[in-house]
């Protein structure tokens, strides 16, 4: 850099851009999401770490042997893992700008999302019912905190997803539209990710302890 | 000497970029890859665990653990669309950051939390501190 | 009326909650409450609500939120020191069979207040509203990435302060101590209100500051000036990144884990109890998790001020640029891995605690690299002992020492002595004053004529320093000597008539920095009324180096009429080197984001439920949550959020700036 100020010593340097143009809006809006899915990791990683910590206090209470139902779990992921790839159908669909495709697959994947929350509260009531309540014992205290604030993530995500339905319907796919319909996706499949945390590390190793 | 000032612009983050700054959105292709390695990846530890195929359950977790590590590695790739060059790079050196941040929390968090246990519960045998 | 009825009404809530039978609490109360009125009714008389709600309130302008950000961080730096001075008084006069003149649940609160103000509605305010109005004028941007985040984010800390003032005529405040730890602030221990008041006030707050954080990152990311790359942006940028960085690494740590509080006294989970498996010192581990970075949050701003005006008042390039990026960034990474050495003595063994010990011994090196960095910066250089200098010179000599007392506690066999002792108090008063605040103060006197057109005024400027140095050295150093003494925090009486002395002279330094406090007001008051004779016409009056200098003060709307363009990371030294001269024509139409009320009516609705949660008043909480979600979702459908500053406007602005620069070379 130093050798490029020497050479332009002579010649007048320019200390401004002379032809500007506005700044895109939402130019940074994806990595300003991407920066916020990494802090909601941390708390999930934070969430983690104390079902590590207590998910062994059993309180003389229910063990994860007890409770848990993997077949269950594997149709809960299933759901999941679907919706997942019908939002990518809907982004999909979204680059070539065929709305009605793209309301159709964002509907799927809300219904896959729907089924899977609708498992997960059956299995909650389920627990519940057989008196492993959250109060019960820290495991149980830790297991529907991580699980239930997945859970929460999902419900926020289907509203999300609502809103941008009607959106999408009563403005089209706008570049604003675009733009939260791809930070969606990124957050739809950050969740698929964190899920792949929670049926590993709760229900898969809860059930080998 | 306006050139120069062009020339200089790429480094200087994201001046005049597009909104999606580079960021690739996959293809039918790549979403079908992902998804099917995604179902292979959480079949297999599913099965393991549901069928009690191996009998050792420590070799069991192990492989159960490095199956969902590789399963997160295919969304991130698949998915998320995780490369080095999205937004020049900020993006996955955050994700890398925030992966050395939560192997701290968590792995900092068990180990300490680990003594604390062994060192403060009670009938237990000082002369033995880790 | 039927009482269940009223219960659920209104919760919890009772006359009871209000404090008319505490004469000290009455008695605050009238002087805020006269206070408050005279200003509305000042604000009426005048009728500014209007001026206040469009330029203000609703402002998207970095610049404005930045100087919000600023007020309330004095404001509340008033509150926190009245804490400070009461409990200065206390242990001054609790001697010999007297209780003083608090009795013990006021006087808890008052310390528990004192740290969580001081520490998220003191320092975060001003660290943040530096940083929100410098960086983007240090990088030659127009605002921040995201505008209307950044308003939100700022009435969302400003929620949080008024929860935690609240307090103190509705209800109480925690007792807890500023952490918090249970099992005391779990239900059983602490059923009143003030916990609920600290979890949601720091909840609030914590949302404003993580969303600022990823908004200030990306400013700095993506916003830059052409030419400017990741090193060549100023040291005060660097630190920022970092800072931010850290916030939005950390305060998710702090949102996850007051959450599982809240979950235990709320739901009755067990995290955090005594039985059913739940285990207190989960909550002490993860608190400090983020409370540990949360000092280099604080710190690191205050760093990179330091950086700008060692620089600027040496009239030398700073020393070692390089070296301070990287010790910057290993600070970043290093104080992720120390958290345990606030609590070495809750047993970890020594594996444990002889890791953490090494970890914060090496956290030492990068900072000492700084301080020698500012040394070799003023080695042979113009020094001119303007404000901002004095306070790095207060800064370099008194941080030295909390560094060094630091150190002596990170040795776990010394900290088993002094945990919790009236040094450790010292020590993080002494980095927390010495850095921190000397830190802001330098930055306020150095960055105050940018942002107002017209310098803070010397003299009272100078008698403040004084007092608050000498008034700090006074305040803390007995209680060094006392916490060797083996006196520990948070006691209220005294048996030991010979320890009096030492606090009866701590009370004294306490006292003078209530003068230092009260010389500041009148500075900023003689400032104001002078200001014709402090004016700067120049935009540059101490001869810095970096862009926020380029443009005039205080900055027009748009902050630069062109943006600039960087060769070296002292942009504007470099430029003035160099012959630069302001361009006179060629303008274009500024594109700029519109002010909106949303941010205001959000960070209320959350302010509110947060008060419904408080006092168990459902109805409210679920009424104010589902308006908040309405509210937001609603804006999504507000397509009217940017405009074109025409370039008439801009003109006629960067004329009268032509008129102005040229009025000021003739005299």
């Amino acid at each position: 850099m130093s050798v490029a100020i020497i050479t332009t010593q002579d010649s007048e340097p320019v200390f401004h851009v002379i032809d500007e143009h506005d700044h895109p809006e939402g130019a940074s809006t994806m990595l300003g999401f991407w920066i916020y899915l990494m802090s909601d990791c941390l708390i999930f990683a934070m969430l983690f770490a104390t079902y590590g910590v207590l998910g062994g206090n059993y309180a003389a209470g229910p063990a994860p042997k007890d409770l848990f139902d993997l077949k269950l779990v594997a149709l809960n992921t299933t759901m999941l893992l679907l919706s997942s790839i019908t939002y990518g159908f809907a982004m999909l669909t979204m680059e070539k700008s065929r709305i009605g495709a793209t309301q159709a697959w964002l509907a799927i994947t809300g219904l896959f999302g729907l089924a899977f929350l609708g498992i997960e509260l059956t299995e909650f009531a389920h627990m519940i019912h057989e008196g492993a309540t959250p109060q019960r014992s820290a495991f149980l205290s830790s297991f529907f905190t991580l699980v239930g604030t997945h859970g929460l993530h999902v419900t926020f995500g289907l509203l999300w997803l609502v809103t941008l339905m009607v959106q999408t319907a009563r403005f089209g796919l706008t570049e604003a539209n675009r733009r939260r319909l791809m930070c969606l996706s990124m957050f739809w499949h950050f969740l698929d990710v964190v899920w792949i945390g929670v049926f590993t590390f709760v229900y898969l190793l809860g059930m080998l302890r | 000497m306006t050139k120069e000032a062009h020339a200089i612009e790429p480094n200087a983050g994201g001046h005049g970029h597009a909104a999606h700054g580079g960021a690739s959105h996959g293809s039918l292709q790549s979403y079908l890859i992902g998804f099917g390695l995604s179902v292979v990846l959480t079949a297999v530890p599913f099965w393991l665990v549901m069928t009690g195929a191996i009998a050792d359950k420590q070799v069991t977790a192990l492989i159960v653990l490095v199956l969902a590590a590789v399963q997160i590695v295919v969304h991130m790739v698949y998915f998320l669309h995780m490369n080095t060059r999205s937004e020049n790079g900020w993006t996955m050196m955050a994700m890398i950051f925030t992966v050395i941040m939560v192997v701290i929390g968590l792995t900092g968090s068990l180990w300490v939390m680990h003594h604390l246990n062994v060192n403060m519960m009670p009938l237990h045998d000082m002369s033995q501190m880790p | 009326m039927n009482p269940d009825l009223v219960k659920m009404i209104f919760g919890r809530l009772n006359l009871e909650a209000l404090p008319i039978h505490e004469p000290i609490l009455v008695g605050t109360f009238a002087v805020v409450a006269t206070g408050g009125l005279a200003l509305f009714a000042i604000v009426t008389y005048f009728r500014l609500w209007t001026y206040l709600w469009r330029e203000w309130f609703t402002t998207v302008d970095h610049k404005r939120i930045g100087i919000m950000y600023m007020i309330l961080g004095i404001v509340m730096l008033l509150r926190g020191f009245a804490d400070a001075l009461m409990m200065r008084l206390q242990q001054a006069i609790a001697f010999g069979g007297s209780d003083g003149y608090l009795p013990a649940h006021h006087y808890d609160q008052i310390f528990t207040a004192h740290g969580v103000i001081m520490i998220f509605f003191v320092a975060m305010p001003l660290v943040t509203g530096l940083m929100n109005y410098v960086v983007p004028l240090q990088i030659g941007a127009r605002d921040v990435s995201f505008p209307f985040l950044n308003n939100f984010s700022f009435w969302m800390t400003v929620g949080g302060a008024v929860l935690v003032m609240m307090s103190l005529f509705v209800g109480e405040f925690a007792r807890t101590g500023w952490l918090a730890y249970p099992p005391l602030s779990n239900i059983g221990y602490s059923p009143d209100v003030g916990v609920d008041y600290y979890i949601w006030g720091l909840q609030v707050a914590g949302v404003g500051t993580t969303l600022s954080g990823i908004n200030l990152i990306c400013t700095i990311v993506k916003l830059r000036a052409p030419g400017m790359t990741m090193m060549k942006m100023p040291v005060f940028t660097w630190t920022s990144l970092c800072t931010n960085v850290l916030i939005v690494a950390s305060f998710p740590v702090l949102t996850a884990v007051l959450a599982l509080l809240s979950l235990d006294r709320y739901v009755g989970t067990n995290f955090f109890t005594n039985d059913f498996g739940g285990n207190p010192m989960m909550y002490v581990n993860l608190i400090w998790i983020w409370g540990h970075p949360e000092v280099y949050i604080l710190v690191l701003p205050a760093f990179g001020i330091f950086s700008e005006v060692t620089a600027t008042f040496s009239g030398k390039r700073l020393f070692g640029y390089t070296s301070m990026v990287y010790a910057t960034v290993v600070i970043t990474i290093l104080s992720y891995l120390v958290w345990l050495h606030h609590f070495f003595t809750m047993g970890s063994g020594a594996s444990v605690n002889s890791f953490f010990g090494i970890t914060t011994m090496i956290i030492s090196i990068p900072t000492g690299a700084k301080m020698f960095n500012w040394l070799f910066t003023m080695y042979r250089g113009r020094i001119r002992f303007e404000l901002p200098m004095m306070w790095t010179v207060a800064f370099m000599l008194t941080f030295v020492i909390g560094g060094m007392t630091g150190v002596l506690l990170a040795v776990p066999p010394a900290d088993f002595v002094l945990h919790n002792s009236l040094f450790l108090i010292a020590h993080f008063h002494n980095v927390i004053i010495g850095g921190v605040l000397f830190g802001l103060f330098a930055g306020i006197n150095y960055w105050f004529p940018k942002a107002f057109g017209f310098r803070l005024d010397p003299f009272w400027g100078k008698l403040s320093f004084w007092f608050w140095v000498s008034g700090f050295y006074f305040a803390f150093m007995p209680l060094y000597v006392l916490g060797l003494m083996g006196v520990t925090r948070r006691l209220r009486v005294f048996d030991d008539p010979s320890l009096q002395i030492w606090f009866i002279i701590a009370g004294f330094g306490a006292f003078l920095i209530l003068l230092g406090i009260v010389a500041m007001l009148v500075q900023f008051a003689v400032s104001i009324l002078r200001r014709e004779q402090l004016k700067d016409t120049t935009g540059d009056p101490w001869n810095a180096r970096t862009l926020e200098w380029a443009t005039s003060s205080p900055p027009p709307d748009y902050n630069f009429a062109f943006t600039p363009v960087v060769y070296d990371n002292d942009a504007w030294w470099d430029m003035k080197r160099r012959g630069y001269r302001r361009p006179l024509t060629g303008f274009k139409p500024i594109h700029m984001p519109s002010n909106t009320g949303t941010g205001i009516i959000l960070a209320g609705f959350a302010t509110v439920m947060g008060f419904g949660l408080i006092w168990y008043i459902w109805w409210l909480a679920a009424v104010s949550f589902v308006a908040l979600l309405a509210v937001a979702i609603g804006h999504t459908f507000n397509y009217h959020r940017d405009f074109h500053i025409p370039t008439d406007e801009v003109v006629r602005t960067e004329d009268a700036r032509t008129r102005v620069l040229a009025a000021g070379a003739q005299t």
